[in-house]
């Protein structure tokens, strides 16, 4: 292939195809590539779909993407071993119109997205592996090399929207290998339920869906969180804690997430289903610490590839198609000026991640991969007081309430020591600011 | 078969046939020099501890996740590598 594209964007996920669609819909010669057999075949997520980013790309999405149902109901629970204690938050506003998040099956969401990519005008290839990047003599990346016989491609400008290992961009020396301590390792399973028993058991409507939040002390005081959200005629459910964590040994991912379904509190949910997928996947969550230099001499990283989660808030896929897009814009605009994608001429894609919510979430969080590192015991210890203050609170045994509530401060004081027990406070919120 | 394994039967995959994507550079170093976490964090189980003392990995149930890259990079003793394209796993879900 001797035809030099004005850009090549690699992988297929929400970032890639964000990316692909804005510069092939602005009349740009785009080439996506992806190493799956189509579009999605590698790429894992819970899912939850966030509207607003996608609504910015292609308004009209919701008449199109195969979206599963949309979240009316989210349940953040704390688990020990036997209970739950839980806060629920449900509204009626959420049946809205356009509604703002929608849960949606990962697979066939970007096999969609990519039909769009296609139909604007990119050309789109599959099972092809990126194996480097092509430099010049200046070391200005020119194009890349594939898997393929005469596999190497030209192009302005590269993409890279190939995921959290992007193996391409360590191999380019744009980014460190990932930190076992700042990287999670989430395990899931698709379950299969008919809808009408789905609607029954989450107390919900036909099209309406429910997301679960889940910390406890099945992570065995590792940093961990754990997931369930309702799908048209699925249940997505998976846990996760760090790598680091998982390599200190005493848990498996899949030993983890059996534990899981079957707590007292998970497993009627799933009672009766039907296991058809059973899937792995890494997520960074270094926050805007770890985040590497996103742009150089004719590159830029988008997405997971650049890092760019926001693990408190569980948003990732958004700040994926958001970056993506101004990535797209900032080629389109020096495309425009007869610029070349030089180091300098992209600093502008930085600086209008900067200007965006992404760096901006990014940066408010950065201090809470630091107090979770050094704070494992929230995991544990809170899911087990509070447990233990609602049981105590709540059973009529014959002891008067007074009692009760001493026994409850008690243990509190006990278990983490009034200092202790302000000293999170403190160190929870000025990570939260 | 194990829980793993049930789990895994469930996926659909492409096997290259002849060309793991991921190969133990020296088997000797898994033998002295590590705890081999591998074989407890790898969520397909693809790492198991053989009767030498090494490891052995079957890379046919690899979900591709680059977990065992994450962990081996203090002893550099994996080539990991992506399979060829269109091969390994592909989710029907994901």
């Amino acid at each position: 292939m001797t035809e030099k594209f004005d850009a090549i964007v690699v992988g297929a996920g929400p970032a890639g195809s964000a990316a692909a669609y804005v510069m092939a819909k602005a009349g740009l010669s785009v080439l996506q590539l992806e190493r799956g057999e189509y579009p999605g075949a590698k790429n894992v997520q819970g899912a939850i779909l966030y509207s607003d980013a996608l609504e910015r790309i292609i308004p009209e999405f919701r008449d199109e993407a195969p979206l599963e149902r949309h979240i009316v109901e989210q349940r953040v629970w704390m688990l020990t071993d036997k209970s739950h204690i839980g806060l629920d938050y449900r509204s009626d506003e959420f049946n809205e119109e356009k509604p703002d998040r929608y849960s949606i099956i990962r697979a066939q969401f970007d096999r969609w997205f990519c039909t769009k990519v296609k139909a604007a005008g990119a050309l789109v290839i599959c099972d092809t592996v990126v194996k480097a990047l092509l430099k010049d003599a200046q070391g200005r990346v020119i194009g890349v090399k594939t898997d393929r016989e005469g596999g190497d491609i030209l192009a302005g400008v590269v993409i890279l929207a190939d995921g959290v290992n992007s193996t391409l961009a360590r191999d380019a020396g744009y980014r460190a290998e990932l930190d076992g301590d700042n990287t999670a390792l989430v395990a899931k399973e698709m379950h299969f339920l008919r809808p009408e028993v789905i609607q029954n058991r989450f107390n919900i409507g036909e099209k309406e869906g429910v997301a679960f939040e889940l910390v406890g002390t099945l992570t065995k005081g590792k940093i961990g969180m754990g997931f369930i959200y309702t799908n048209l005629e699925s249940i997505s459910i998976g846990i996760g804690c760090m790598v680091g964590d998982f390599e200190k040994g005493g848990l498996t991912p899949y030993g983890l997430l059996d534990e899981l379904k079957a707590h007292p509190s998970v497993k009627p949910l799933l009672a009766g289903s039907e296991m058809k997928e059973y899937s792995a996947h890494l997520i960074p969550e270094g926050g805007y610490k770890a985040i590497p230099k996103v742009y150089g001499d004719g590159w830029m990283l988008v997405g997971d590839s650049a890092g760019l989660v926001n693990s408190i808030h569980r948003e990732g896929s958004n700040m994926a198609m958001t970056s993506g897009q101004l990535a797209a814009e900032t080629v389109i605009a020096l495309k425009k000026e007869g610029k070349a994608c030089s180091t300098q001429n992209l600093a502008r894609y930085k600086s209008a991640l900067d200007d965006s919510y992404v760096i901006k979430d990014m940066k408010k969080y950065q201090g809470m991969p630091g107090f979770l590192h050094g704070n494992r015991h929230v995991f544990t210890l809170y899911p087990e007081l509070m447990s233990q203050a609602a049981s105590t609170m709540l059973r009529v045994d014959g002891l008067d309430k007074k009692s009760k509530e001493k026994q409850v401060t008690k243990a509190f004081r006990e278990k983490r020591g009034l200092f202790g027990l302000v000293g999170d406070a403190i160190k929870f919120a000025r990570a939260f600011r | 078969m194990s829980k793993v394994e049930e789990k895994l039967f469930q996926n659909r995959y492409l096997l290259d046939e002849g060309s793991p994507h991921i190969r133990i550079k020296n088997p000797a170093v898994c033998k002295t020099s590590c705890a081999q976490p591998c074989t407890f964090c790898c969520p397909a189980a693809c790492y198991v501890k053989n009767e030498e003392g090494g490891v052995d990995l079957t890379t046919d149930g690899c979900l591709e996740c680059g977990t065992c890259r994450l962990i081996c990079q203090s002893n550099g003793n994996l080539e990991w590598d992506y399979p060829r394209g269109g091969f390994g796993i592909s989710f029907k879900f994901g």
